[in-house]
């Protein structure tokens, strides 16, 4: 009986570790950009393409950068949540319309309840947003009063990962 | 036998000759037909050498996109646009070392096709090691165990006791 004991650990201890393997998410992959300064860029705005933003326009604000487009499915899962959280008008929204078309994105927000953002920047060829990091769409920054990103959001943001998470975050660094 | 031995190795020459005729069909269709060509490949083919470099980088870089694949290995539109990066940074004269230094700052560690040894990654390159020591340890100890065990003499009674079993002859106790 005994023989059979020192197989069974090993088991148990294997079969541990795949479980607790199972339940972490393989798309999460924690961003190397939290703690440090917001990568530069100058970008033309959505809805008027002669003016242009960048993230020194935003200086001394907390704000969120949502990186979106029309063709991203899971976008429209958090559009709902994010036109609430304009509504709210708790934090500033800012969009980076990931290699889309303008026309299309434009559509798109008027075929899903409005633009919930303060401005989008167009990232056309995707450059911004491989500085930012991005990989899969959409994806959300938290950005402090000093530009430095705080958290990131990745997949679409939850009603539930607001209230948890994003904004007493965001209040915290308001009042910092 | 020897002449099967002859058979069999005629019959792999045979199919050796007929895969490598295949696979220079393969080449020439994949050559004639750009259609078929995938998507990632399909870019303006450049100088040879910087393409080269490109692939030799991509085939470091994970697509973290499709997760299992090198960006070399794979299609998706991730995967062009860090090539495309890769290639513009190589023009502009950057080093290896400085472009995987540009996409592990944005894109992490886990970007690395070959994750680098650090203080939180020594159980992954070291664990197999360990492994290897402790089961040698452990079969050390188990043949140690087993050479002592054949190594004690039969007691007098013993000795007896097994004489009768096996019903031979007193006289040949070495």
């Amino acid at each position: 009986m005994r023989r059979f004991l020192f197989p069974l650990a090993v088991f148990i201890v294997l079969a541990g570790f795949l479980a607790a393997g199972l339940r972490l998410n393989p798309r999460e992959v924690p961003s190397p950009l939290i703690g440090k300064p917001v990568p530069a860029f100058r970008l033309a705005q959505l809805q008027a393409s002669d003016k242009s933003i960048g993230p020194e326009d935003l200086r001394g604000k907390v704000w969120l950068l949502n990186v979106w487009a029309s063709w991203c499915v899971s976008c429209r899962q958090e559009h709902p949540v994010l036109i609430e959280l304009d509504r709210q008008k708790k934090i500033t929204i800012v969009g980076l319309n990931y290699k889309d078309e303008r026309l299309a994105a434009i559509n798109w927000l008027n075929q899903h309840g409005g633009d919930p953002y303060m401005v989008s920047a167009v990232d056309v060829d995707g450059r911004v947003g491989i500085d930012f990091g991005v990989y899969g769409v959409p994806e959300t920054f938290l950005v402090d009063k000093n530009g430095v990103i705080r958290y990131k959001h990745i997949g679409p943001v939850t009603a539930e990962a607001l209230k948890t998470k994003i904004l007493p975050l965001a209040e915290e660094l308001a009042r910092g | 036998m020897v002449k099967e031995i002859m058979n069999l190795s005629a019959g792999l020459q045979k199919l050796a000759l007929a895969l490598r005729r295949l696979s220079i069909v393969l080449l020439l269709m994949s050559g004639l037909h750009p259609a078929l060509a995938a998507d990632g490949m399909a870019q303006p083919v450049g100088d040879p050498v910087v393409e080269a470099r490109v692939n030799k980088l991509a085939e470091e870089l994970r697509c973290l996109t499709c997760m299992g694949q090198s960006i070399a290995d794979s299609q998706s539109s991730f995967s062009s646009d860090m090539k495309r990066e890769i290639r513009d940074m190589i023009k502009a004269g950057k080093n290896d070392k400085e472009i995987i230094e540009f996409m592990v700052q944005r894109y992490g560690d886990f970007v690395l096709y070959r994750p680098p040894v650090k203080s939180t990654t020594w159980l992954l390159w070291g664990g197999p090691f360990l492994l290897l020591i402790l089961s040698l340890v452990f079969l050390l100890a188990k043949l140690r165990k087993r050479r002592g065990q054949a190594a004690t003499e039969l007691t007098e009674t013993e000795h007896q006791a097994a004489v009768q079993l096996l019903g031979k002859r007193e006289g040949d106790r070495p």
